[in-house]
């Protein structure tokens, strides 16, 4: 394999599928490395796609592409270990164009992408792991692969290679993770025919809901679990930290069975059959964990970026958005024929002047925040579930009273200034931040 | 559902040449890491891991490629790469 690229994209997720179309259409040599058999056979999320950053690149691939339902339910609920506080917006209009978000499967999802991006003219190279890259006079030329006689030459390389990229790490870019930088989520595929699924969370003209669920549904650790509905299956999973399952000691597995045996959550995936189970880790270090995102000749996005902002449930988007970037970034490149750090460092001027870098710096600390405040995750669901559990009960107490003994068992959880502090906190680092 | 039944459920190739994950020294699993209740062989999703007698049992064949052994492996003591091109899990849905 002695041919030159002008690109080399190194991953075949959203990020470099979208990396790698953006550039074929543009006239680009283009090689997209896979190390699965094809696109998405090793590609794992929740998961929620985005509509309207899907289509900047993909106009329209809702009709065509293998998407579940658009999501037009999405709730919270807050898992004490007895019961379950709701919060959600229903909006039937989502059920149609124009769509906010679809649930989709990525297996399924990538191998559809992998074949625009075939059809636009890159080149994806299956079966074959980008172990490193190789340095030529200071600057990236090209990578090695696991292949024999398989290093690739290209004016420049995307490093799209997830969360695990060993082309950011090789190249010096990225650091090893720790593992308060990173969760670990694990999910099940349960087969539910489509009426059932209509029934249970009440959609109609094949919408589709996402639940997300908090306290009880992590045990008390610090991450979230999801319900998403697709077509005809359910996606059932748990995302922790990585630092609170080492030090809890606790299976992801254990973790997961129990939100599923929970007696709110057990009838709606009544019946189902599991067909599938994965794991994967999401960057979660948010804007502090950001790595170097070029160098002469490289560029990193999506997943390997840590470009995932988990209080908003987005990361599709963002590796889609950062891929089209870097995209833009080679083209411009290609053409001067300068793939240099300077010309590349148009990419971060990108990120910079959208949403992408400037929600991430929003919510900038915000994890390390939550990870000092446990309270979030272990006092507060049960505390909300018991003080709504005590509202309602109508057992002949005067509401005075009643009152009284539920602040007093509140504060039995957390004191007042506690309470306090935690509140205002929070308040202060997602409001005050965007002022 | 037990774990050894979801892991029927993963498609995968597996690689019967080479294993793509090893522990580097067994030393710091059978001394200081006791203390710590040897992380890998609860937090792995499909426990991989498994203290027997004296040293950790990897079972490769059974990983789902998550990595988090790489990170958290308290001695940095997990050599976790991804299986070779086309070996490892396969997925139907992702």
């Amino acid at each position: 394999m002695n041919e030159r690229f002008d690109c080399i994209v190194a991953g075949g997720g959203l990020a470099g599928l979208t990396a790698a179309y953006t550039m074929a259409k543009a006239g680009l040599k283009v090689a997209v490395i896979e190390r699965g058999t094809a696109p998405g056979s090793k590609n794992v999320m929740g998961g929620v796609l985005y509509r309207q950053p899907t289509e900047l690149v993909f106009p329209e691939f809702w009709k065509h592409a293998p998407v579940e339902r658009p999501v037009a339910q999405q709730s919270l609920w807050v898992l004490g270990k007895k019961g379950a506080v709701e919060f959600g917006v229903k909006n039937p209009a989502r059920t149609g164009p124009p769509y906010n978000a679809f649930t989709v499967l990525r297996a399924k999802f990538d191998k559809w992408l992998g074949r625009q991006v075939t059809d636009a003219g890159a080149l994806i190279i299956p079966e074959t792991v980008a172990t490193d890259v190789i340095w030529q006079d200071g600057a990236v030329v090209g990578v090695k692969t696991d292949r024999e006689d398989g290093d690739l030459y290209a004016g420049a390389v995307i490093a799209a290679d997830g969360v695990f990229s060993q082309i950011a790490l090789k190249a010096g870019l990225r650091p090893e993770w720790r593992m308060d930088q990173v969760s670990l989520a694990v999910k099940e595929v349960i087969a539910l025919p489509a009426e059932r699924i209509e029934d249970r969370f009440h959609l109609s003209d094949g919408a589709g809901a996402t639940i997300e669920l908090i306290g009880e549904a992590t045990m008390g650790m610090m991450g979230i679990a999801f319900i998403y509905t697709n077509k005809d299956s359910l996606s059932v999973g748990v995302g922790i930290m990585l630092s609170e399952f080492v030090k809890q000691r606790r299976n992801p597995n254990d973790v997961l069975e129990n939100l599923k045996a929970h007696k709110v959550v057990q009838p709606l995936l009544a019946g189902g059959v599991t067909r599938e189970y994965v794991a994967h880790m999401i960057p979660e270090g948010g804007y502090e964990s950001i790595p170097k995102l070029f160098t002469h000749g490289l560029l990193v996005a999506g997943d390997a970026a840590q470009l995932v902002n988990s209080f908003h449930r987005e990361g599709s988007n963002l590796a889609m958005v950062s891929g089209r970037f870097a995209a833009e970034t080679v083209i411009e490149a290609a053409q001067r024929g300068n793939f240099s750090a300077s010309v590349l460092s148009r990419y971060r001027d990108r990120l910079d002047g959208s949403f992408v870098m400037k929600d991430m710096r929003q919510y900038a600390g915000i994890g390390s925040y939550l990870s000092r405040r446990p309270h979030y995750f272990t006092v507060y669901p049960d505390m909300v579930n018991d003080f709504l559990f005590e509202f309602f009960a109508i057992d002949s107490v005067p509401k005075r009273e009643k009152l009284r003994i539920m602040i007093r068992k509140a504060l039995d959880a957390r004191s007042w200034f506690g309470m306090l502090k935690d509140g205002v906190g929070l308040l202060m680092r997602l409001l005050l931040k965007s002022v | 559902m037990n774990l050894e039944d979801k892991l029927y459920t993963v498609g995968s190739k597996p690689d019967e040449a080479e294993s793509h994950l090893a522990i580097k020294d067994p030393a710091p699993c059978l001394g200081p890491c006791e203390a710590k209740g040897r992380p890998c062989t609860t937090f792995c999703p499909a426990r991989v891991y498994v203290w027997e007698v004296d040293r950790i049992t990897v079972a490769y064949n059974n990983c789902l490629e998550c990595t988090a052994c790489r990170i958290g492996c308290p001695f940095q003591n997990i050599d976790c790469r991804f299986p070779r091109g086309g070996f490892g899990v396969a997925h139907k849905y992702g």
